[in-house]
């Protein structure tokens, strides 16, 4: 047990550093996320001044810290449905890691966790720092509240790792993923509430939006790190982010087990 | 070679060659089924989910930046129906940086045809329809809802409209490509005017600061593409900097985008030494 987990840490240090080395990669996404959070500072704040200056909850201020966290949260969480470990279960590749002493689901967690702890440095922190400097954003009142949104924070990352992971684990099943990934993409974003906060939707839209995982991986986390959302409440997202990680696991879980005796590796 | 057979057979060959490519790519895409089914859907749902982002924001409140529903339809369908045309035809420019890492690039080097004509007709996606479908029912259901005052002129402006728009994309594509020679990985960069221009031209432009009116309103010029013609076709009054009559502005703006991307290809094209191997 204690060895299995020293093998995940060290997996997650690997998948650390290997993001580290993608340095120009790192500031074009800064650049592509500071742009487009000026353009939703600009259309957010004609919308809640439109309102009379709140809407849903949300004043300049919460809107401001909306918008910069979840920017900033762009590289940490995985919107795309992209992952390496598709192209190896297309390729048949993954029957090499299958023969690893490590389960092939959790340690792409794993590795995938890595790297998005690391994006938070080049990525996550700056496009704070612009929004809080340049515009200027709302914080949370008490430290709980910070120690609360750093869980879910850490919840959201691990959870959409393993929700792409069971995009890239169709594959077992339909070898080109590239239709479910496209799905999963076009979707992802919206649902999670990335262009417009969730509490904006209609409610028959927020409705299908809470039956996906995707605003536990965004919405969630920004609107207790903004300090919009505080004290049970918070709790009670943080329990909802819990839930959808236990499904989605059991599920990749399922997949991976039944996938691997499905898989079948064409050519050789 | 490439005068020889531009001498000897002329532009109308060439021409036919790039027709027999195209044509092939089509028929390419369009002989599996199934694939090419679930493409046009998640293309359409693309449109879909974009046009419902406005949707929602202007359905919260009555007015935004001077504009409704009905009127940020009117801008959202001219924006996508350029952009995703422009897409159609210049989007696969994207994949300039994996052309460049695998090689594919400098085989197009060698070959006796300007080489952005054959990054151009390298591939169509046909699958981009869809979206334009989307943005053209935005448009008309637009034209529809609001009281466009119905002239010569008016019709004029949104044919200029058009036409300008696609322009503007299409060189915002062509400039990234260029500039990718420089910033390989850092695709994101040009990213952020190339799909933040998408994003920016749907909006309407009143409600941008300075700074963003200095990028998106006249670098890139993206408020010419969709906002201005609407602001000029509707008789609104406009804002700070953008005064209504801009919109028919709109080919000035067009031409200085080619110039630009004009100027980034042949920058790129300079830089570049070769992929190895």
């Amino acid at each position: 047990m204690r060895r299995l987990l020293i093998a995940h840490l060290l997996l997650v240090a690997a998948g650390f550093r290997e993001q580290s080395r993608y340095r120009l990669a790192a500031l074009g996404g800064l650049v592509a996320n500071a742009t487009f959070g000026l353009l939703k500072v600009a259309i957010l704040f004609a919308t809640v001044e439109a309102a009379g200056g709140e809407l849903a909850g949300y004043d300049a201020a919460t809107m401001s810290a909306y918008i910069w966290i979840s920017q900033g949260m762009l590289g940490s969480v995985n919107l795309m449905g992209r992952v390496d470990i598709a192209e190896r279960i297309r390729t048949g590749d993954v029957t090499v890691d299958f023969l690893r002493p490590l389960d092939v689901h959790t340690a792409m967690i794993a590795h995938e966790l890595g790297r998005s702890l690391f994006s938070l440095l080049p990525r996550g922190v700056p496009s704070v720092l612009i929004g809080a400097l340049l515009v200027g954003m709302a914080t949370p009142d008490s430290p709980a509240a910070y120690a609360l949104g750093a869980v879910s924070l850490l919840l959201a990352m691990v959870l959409s790792a393993a929700t792409v992971y069971l995009v890239a684990a169709a594959g077992f099943w339909i070898v080109e993923t590239r239709g479910v990934q496209l799905l999963y993409m076009v979707v992802a974003g919206f649902l999670a509430g990335l262009f417009v906060p969730l509490w904006l939707f209609p409610g028959w839209l927020q409705g299908i939006a809470l039956a996906t995982p995707f605003p536990a991986m965004l919405m969630f986390p920004t609107d207790i790190l903004s300090g919009r959302t505080t004290g049970l409440d918070a709790v009670e997202l943080v329990g909802a982010q819990l839930l959808w990680l236990t499904a989605v696991i059991a599920v990749g879980q399922l997949m991976t087990r039944r996938g691997r005796r499905h898989l079948e590796v064409q050519g050789g | 070679m490439a005068e020889t057979l531009a001498g000897s057979h002329g532009w109308r060959t060439d021409l036919a060659a790039y027709r027999a490519v195209l044509g092939s790519r089509m028929k390419a895409q369009r002989s599996y089924r199934v694939s090419f089914a679930v493409d046009l859907a998640s293309s359409l749902l693309v449109g879909v989910v974009e046009l419902a982002e406005v949707w929602v924001l202007f359905r919260a409140v009555d007015r935004i930046g001077g504009l409704d529903l009905a009127q940020i339809l009117l801008v959202f369908g001219l924006a996508d129906l350029c952009f995703s045309l422009a897409d159609l035809s210049f989007g696969h420019c994207d994949r300039m940086p994996s052309y460049v890492r695998t090689g594919t690039l400098d085989v197009l080097y060698l070959r006796p045809q300007p080489l952005l004509l054959q990054l151009i007709t390298s591939d169509i996606s046909l699958r981009r329809l869809a979206r334009a479908v989307v943005g053209l029912t935005a448009l008309v259901a637009g034209l529809v809802l609001t009281d466009v005052p119905w002239s010569a002129g008016a019709v004029l402006l949104l044919g200029v409209a058009l036409v300008s728009g696609y322009v503007i994309f299409a060189s915002s594509f062509v400039s990234a490509a260029g500039l990718q020679f420089f910033v390989i990985n850092g695709a994101e960069m040009t990213n952020a005017y190339v799909y933040g221009g998408r994003y920016a031209a749907s909006q309407p432009a009143s409600v941008w600061g300075r700074p963003l009116k200095v990028v998106f309103g006249f670098f890139f010029p993206m408020a010419f593409t969709a906002y201005l013609p609407v602001v000029t076709l509707l008789g609104l009054p406009g804002s700070e900097w953008l005064p209504p009559w801009l919109g028919w502005c709109a080919p000035v703006a067009a031409v200085w985008s080619v110039l630009f991307a004009g100027l980034c290809w042949r920058a790129g094209v300079r830089h570049y030494q070769g992929g190895g191997g």
